[in-house]
């Protein structure tokens, strides 16, 4: 496929005309009503009294037990949680992006046995549904006794454990070492330096953009994802959020402003992150499609 | 270079630089060599293995009861139809998005990329939560915006099509955004000399779109569709969260009765059947859509 060079104005202007144009900026606006309502109506249920959120008519503007949902969420185990999805988010994205650094580097840089073999058992997963392993990996973990755990069901490393060696962090990892210069790591090489330092200072400093995309990517996959906690977390005490929030939807009597304003306060540190991080998150999404 | 004239030094060093790729390996290797390639073949092997009689040796039993399993087969119709549906309007919407965003809008164009990836990033269980609430039969926004327009409430979450149509919507608010996102730089690569040589040829706008676009944007048209099917074949957030896989499992997908068959009801093996019919659907839905696609290239 030819690229050339990315253009703001890529049909002429002539060929849409004033009315057109006003027309497309009509729908464009519908359709951004429609994609940012459904989170301001999440804000503005979060601050209604529980009896008041599923009334009729619906509050479209907010309501004053903002505060008061917050405190009823921490005594219900919400901080537990918080703390439990932030250092499970912040270890897992710390090491999935520096092992997935490693083997990208040795995938981009290295020529040895068995690298085209390697590298397509990791694409290949990537195809299998996450679900299969499921069971064998609860069974594992009810097994392995390390660390003084009586098992290691409802332990962090549970859930940070599995999902690691991330084929997609890999994959990236591997895309954007390649464009790094041999010449660049020989000279270092020329230079005394060792393996270990060649990536250490030379390779990975280079790599910071993709870095951050990568760990903030993964930061986000961690945060939100709910299936594996759902089975393995079963102790209150270990919940990630999405887990906890999940309980509440199962008692008998829902709290919906509670439910609601639990809902904002994980939903909202991952939209600060975005707007703060937008470039970055965006390049991990397309990486992920328009280069493969 | 041969290895006989190397002094023993320069022997290690070089056993060294050997060395060092698989090093570089190592953890990544292992983690998941434990936690993905074990947990994938001890998941075939435990399907293979009778649910009443463990220690049985092999056994095609829970095979056999998947053909006839009837809850089974409602989950498979009930996530294919969300894929049938879903997948074209998804995409369909994000392509008439990313086409609009790129011709006429050039001020606000990254504020308006901005707000349509929102949905992308949010997770999975509160968007099935925030339209829980949107969608609520007696109460929720949208009967009430309905009621106002003379239109009857609609039984959005307590009735099977009904049901059906609300994942789609929350799915579809979902995903629309992400796929613009990967269609808008798609697009931009498209090179505006071609459009330029259309023009003097007389063409419009809907012919340039079907002549010019939709052929340079085949690949990413294709990933995602591919993606999004193996994403639909997978879901569970949003059934389990958003219409609990009801009414009388109208909505149950074949990854929310893995979860129950598994962790509910304990039977594992049974559930390991029901996760490699999901690897086989998904590896037919995946092959037919990359053969489809070649054979209109031809």
């Amino acid at each position: 496929m030819a690229k050339t060079k990315l253009s703001d104005e890529l049909v002429p202007k002539p060929f849409v005309s004033r009315f057109q144009r006003g027309a497309i900026y009509l729908l464009l606006v519908v359709g951004a009503f429609l994609s940012l309502f459904p989170f301001y109506y999440m804000f503005v249920q979060a601050s209604q009294p529980s009896s008041e959120v599923l009334r009729f008519p619906p509050h479209l503007w907010f309501g004053s037990a903002a505060w008061s949902n917050i405190q009823g969420l921490f005594a219900n185990g919400f901080g537990r949680s918080l703390f439990n999805s932030a250092f499970i988010a912040v270890v897992y994205a710390s090491l999935s992006v520096f092992i997935a650094s490693l083997a990208g580097y040795a995938f981009a840089k290295f020529r040895f046995r068995g690298r085209s073999i390697l590298f397509g058992m990791f694409l290949l997963v990537l195809m299998i549904p996450y679900h299969v392993t499921a069971v064998p990996l609860f069974q594992l973990m009810a097994k392995i006794t390390l660390f003084g755990d009586p098992t290691w069901i409802s332990s962090y490393q549970a859930v940070i454990l599995p999902a690691l060696a991330n084929p997609f962090g890999i994959f990236l990892m591997r895309q954007s070492m390649q464009s790094l210069p041999d010449d660049l790591l020989d000279a270092a090489r020329i230079d005394g330096a060792g393996e270990w330092r060649v990536f250490t200072s030379v390779a990975l400093p280079t790599m910071r953009p993709t870095l951050a995309a990568l760990a903030i990517y993964s930061f986000m996959f961690q945060w939100n994802s709910f299936f594996w906690p759902l089975i393995i977390m079963r102790d209150k005490a270990m919940e990630t959020l999405p887990v906890r929030i999940n309980a509440l939807v199962g008692l008998s009597i829902i709290d919906y402003g509670q439910l609601m304003m639990g809902t904002a306060l994980t939903t909202l540190p991952i939209m600060m992150i975005f707007i703060a991080f937008q470039r970055q998150f965006i390049s991990g999404a397309l990486a992920g499609a328009v280069k493969g | 270079m041969g290895s006989q004239l190397l002094t023993p030094a320069e022997r290690r060093h070089q056993w060294r630089r050997r060395l060092t790729p698989y090093m570089f390996l190592l953890p990544a290797l292992l983690i998941f060599g434990i936690f993905m390639l074990y947990p994938i073949i001890a998941s075939l092997q435990l399907s293979f293995e009778s649910q009443l009689n463990p220690n049985s040796g092999f056994s095609l039993d829970n095979y056999r009861r998947l053909f006839g399993d009837t809850v089974f087969r409602k989950a498979l119709i009930n996530t294919v139809f969300l894929l049938v549906f879903q997948v074209p309007l998804q995409l369909g919407l994000a392509m008439v998005l990313a086409v609009l965003l790129n011709s006429a809008v050039l001020k606000f164009r990254t504020a308006f990329r901005l707000i349509y990836f929102l949905p992308a990033i949010t997770a999975l269980f509160a968007v099935a939560l925030i339209f829980r609430l949107l969608l609520n039969d007696e109460k929720g926004l949208i009967n009430y915006v309905l009621n106002g327009l003379g239109v009857q409430p609609v039984p959005w979450l307590t009735n099977a099509w009904p049901a059906k149509f609300s994942l789609v919507m929350a799915i579809t608010w979902r995903w629309t955004g992400y796929n613009m996102v990967i269609y808008l730089a798609s697009l931009q690569s498209i090179p505006t000399e071609l459009y330029e040589a259309a023009e003097l040829d007389g063409a419009g706008a809907w012919a340039k779109f079907w002549a010019i676009t939709v052929p340079m944007m085949r690949p990413t048209i294709l990933l995602t569709t591919v993606l999004s099917t193996i994403g639909t074949l997978q879901i569970f957030d949003e059934p389990y969260l958003l219409t609990r896989s009801g009414p009388s499992n109208e909505t149950l997908s074949m990854a929310t009765l893995l979860y129950r068959t598994a962790f509910q009801n304990a039977e594992f093996n049974y559930a390991s059947a029901i996760a490699y019919a999901m690897v086989l659907i998904i590896a037919v839905f995946s092959l037919l859509q990359f053969r489809i696609a070649q054979r209109g290239e031809d």
